[in-house]
């Protein structure tokens, strides 16, 4: 039968309009760092360092990631356990974990006084140094490693179970009739997506880096802004990082397209149960490694926060405000961006969605921060520069999960609701708002999560008496009062869990059928 | 008197072309899959632009006219209720875009429930019903619309046969006096439900003849869709 497709047609305006809001906030701060860079110098040996250090240590923490992930990956495809699915789920928690969070976590399992170094003190060896490029590296496996092995779990899982039976009939090698296709499919985009984000993550150098032989880039542009004041050096900074994250970027919307990162729960395949007792105890170990690994730091850092509470410094309310406000700024901005975007269909969705997948906060942060200097004190607006620039980070995440509902309810829907007259805004109201509910209040809080926990553009900006949780952290941090720290980051992570548990919540009852 | 005054409508290297008048009554509608059936109520609704000639209703060109503002109302074979909105709700937007209704249009709600067999079902979610019912709610808002010409596009194909012969009944009972298009791809619904019949194949529409008549003695369009032994 010939159905002609009818969509819902809606408003017209917002789409193109929020195109031009998300491109000017994203090539205003760009031209601003190439209209400086003529003005100042090249790049010296420590940028040059810098550059070198950034891109190898991004290297170094995807091939290492990937290469501890197959085994944990195929150890969870093949192995039914009691607690899978919580060890899937845990998996899960360091993408809304905050960065320095993560990095407290690991500073109290590695650090100089941590349980690695304790452990070894008491056997009489020499300890393990966590500051510096292993550091960076062992910070970026903790936070991707869980990542790369739920991707790789549901390659697995996305094995047809006809292929294993053809396997086994034909007495070939499952390895190399199927599990290496497999990988040598997903593991090119894994990889690019991994280095991606250890390319641009500031509070990791930040706080593990430093020095002239574990200095990224963006601790450089940092620097520059913060004590050396040479906003010149730190737009060619941002502009040399701008270009090597865009070629990244830009590879992997070519090649990762077999990347998928939301939670499919991985089912076990094939029959392995007859397994040697061997195979199977070397998966186990496998999994319990990994587990530790992540659960470890988190826990002890939960742990410690908690009995802490009592360390909470008198600068935590008006923080934890600060936080609120910012996170609640950047949800909006996100959320009314995204549905602007999405009801104007895909093509400006596409558009928009790609350019904030381009700079990183602290470039963008940069940028802006160029701009802002012109007029007025930076510190003055550190807060609400945040708030936008986690929004615009968030967008592409709200594009993925609103635009395919909408775009389906568009043609599901098109002709009842052109036969009933029910169009532009009435459209959104009634049809496509009830039935978003669920995604939105994701998005919502998946947005929320992440600006609480960002330590980035507000490091760039921020004044006195101008922390938000991250910040107040790294403050306690730097003053050596880890005890506080923790308690600040108990109350973070427990705070963005609760965001995202009611958002969740709130999206499943009454959501549309 | 709905007229398709020598009208054509051309779709992706696909033409079809249609003459005819059609008077109050149930009109069926048949032919091969891609013949052009939902072409044809689609130009009727409002959804299919044409390339040549009119479409006119009691002498009045529909062609300026979008879907919601013709003297039509439709059903198609799915998505003819909002699954997130009550059967309530959903016949509210009979009255216009807003969800609200006065208590005089409640009560027209009720009547119009009671007139399919749903009493009681106001606030139940489409979900909740059978298919059965939900086809029944639909022909609810059908009523609530309350305009001259009714375009039925296979909406009762999902539902068994038991349950399609009382929906055909139905049909014939509360929409009496409307001009009513129905496609099907079932000859016995054809004898079911007699009235008139056009045979839609190979880019044209055939002149409505007395179903019953047609079908004791078809023509070759219709003899080849209904196959040997018909």
């Amino acid at each position: 039968m010939a159905r002609s497709a009818v969509a819902i047609s809606l408003p017209r305006w917002p789409a193109p309009l929020a195109a031009a809001l998300v491109a000017s906030a994203i090539l205003g701060p760009l031209v601003a760092l190439l209209w400086l860079v003529p003005s100042v110098g090249g790049m010296g040996p420590a940028d040059w360092a810098a550059v070198r250090f950034t891109v190898l240590q991004a290297a170094a923490s995807a091939t290492i990631s990937i290469l501890l992930a197959v085994p944990v990956a195929r150890a969870l495809a093949r192995r039914e356990f009691i607690g899978k699915a919580a060890v899937l789920t845990l998996l899960g928690a360091p993408f809304v974990l905050p960065v320095i969070v993560a990095v407290l976590g690991l500073l109290a399992v590695f650090g100089r006084s941590g349980l690695v170094n304790q452990s070894l003190a008491m056997l009489g060896l020499p300890a393990v140094d966590i500051y510096g490029a292993q550091g960076v590296v062992l910070a970026h496996v903790f936070l991707n490693l869980p990542l790369a092995t739920r991707v790789l779990v549901q390659g697995w899982a996305a094995v047809p179970a006809e292929h294993l039976r053809l396997a086994a009939s034909l007495n070939g090698s499952v390895f190399r009739l199927i599990e290496l296709p497999m990988l040598r499919r997903l593991v090119p985009g894994l990889w690019l997506v991994i280095a991606l984000l250890c390319l641009s993550s500031f509070a990791v150098a930040l706080i593990l880096g430093g020095g002239p032989k574990a200095t990224t880039i963006e601790l450089a542009i940092y620097q520059a802004i913060r004590f050396q004041f040479d906003i010149g050096h730190a737009a060619v900074l941002a502009i040399v990082q701008l270009a090597i994250s865009a070629g990244l970027a830009l590879a992997v919307t070519k090649l990762a397209t077999g990347v998928i990162v939301d939670g499919a729960r991985g089912r076990t395949i094939g029959n392995w149960q007859r397994d040697s007792l061997a195979k199977q105890i070397v998966d186990m170990i496998w999994i319990g490694a990994a587990v530790l690994f992540v659960a470890g730091p988190i826990l002890l850092i939960l742990l410690r926060g908690g009995v802490m509470m009592g360390a909470l410094p008198d600068a935590f309310v008006g923080a934890m405000i600060r936080s609120l406000c910012v996170a609640g700024a950047a949800t909006g901005i996100a959320l009314a961006l995204g549905m602007a975007l999405c009801i104007g269909g895909g093509r400006w969705a596409a558009l928009a969605g790609v350019l904030p997948l381009m700079l990183s906060g602290l470039v963008l942060g940069t940028g802006m921060f160029v701009i802002a200097n012109r007029f007025v004190d930076p510190a003055l607006i550190g807060l609400p520069v945040t708030a936008l620039a986690n929004g615009l980070a968030a967008l592409p995440f709200v594009l993925r999960s609103i635009g395919p509902q909408i775009d389906k309810d568009r043609l599901q829907f098109g002709r009842l609701s052109a036969s009933l007259g029910v169009q532009g805004w009435q459209a959104v109201r009634i049809v496509l708002l009830p039935r978003l509910r669920r995604p939105l209040c994701f998005a919502a809080g998946l947005t929320a999560a992440m600006s609480m926990g960002d330590l980035g553009v507000i490091a760039l900006f921020s004044g006195h008496d101008q922390a938000t949780l991250p910040l107040l952290m790294l403050q306690l941090m730097g003053s050596y009062q880890n005890d506080a720290a923790a308690a600040v980051a108990a109350v973070l992570v427990l705070a963005s869990l609760l965001i995202i548990w009611v958002l969740d919540w709130g999206g499943r009852s009454h959501a549309a059928p | 008197m709905l007229h398709l005054d020598d009208m054509a409508i051309r779709q992706a290297g696909f033409t079809l072309t249609a003459d005819l008048t059609l008077a109050a009554g149930v009109t069926s509608v048949i032919g091969p899959s891609g013949g052009g059936k939902s072409t044809l109520l689609g130009a009727i609704g409002g959804f299919v632009p044409l390339e040549r000639g009119r479409i006119t209703w009691q002498g009045t060109d529909l062609a300026k006219r979008g879907p919601a503002d013709r003297p039509v109302s439709l059903l198609f074979q799915d998505n003819n209720l909002f699954p997130h909105l009550s059967v309530q709700k959903n016949l509210a937007l009979a009255f216009g875009p807003r969800l609200r209704v006065t208590a005089e249009q409640a009560d027209q709600i009720a009547v119009a429930l009671d007139r399919v067999g749903l009493t009681g079902y106001a606030d139940r979610l489409p979900g909740s019903l059978s298919g059965g019912q939900q086809s029944r709610a639909g022909l609810a808002r059908v009523l609530l619309q309350d305009r001259p010409i009714v375009l039925l596009d296979e909406p009762f194909a999902a539902l068994g046969p038991a349950m399609r012969a009382e929906m055909l009944a139905l049909v014939a009972e509360v929409l009496k006096g409307r001009t009513v298009l129905m496609v099907t791809h079932d000859p016995t619904d054809l004898r079911r439900i007699g009235g008139d019949l056009i045979v839609v194949a190979d880019g044209s529409v055939s002149t409505p003849a007395p179903a019953q008549e047609m079908l004791d003695n078809p023509p070759p369009a219709l003899r080849d869709y209904l196959g040997q032994g018909q």
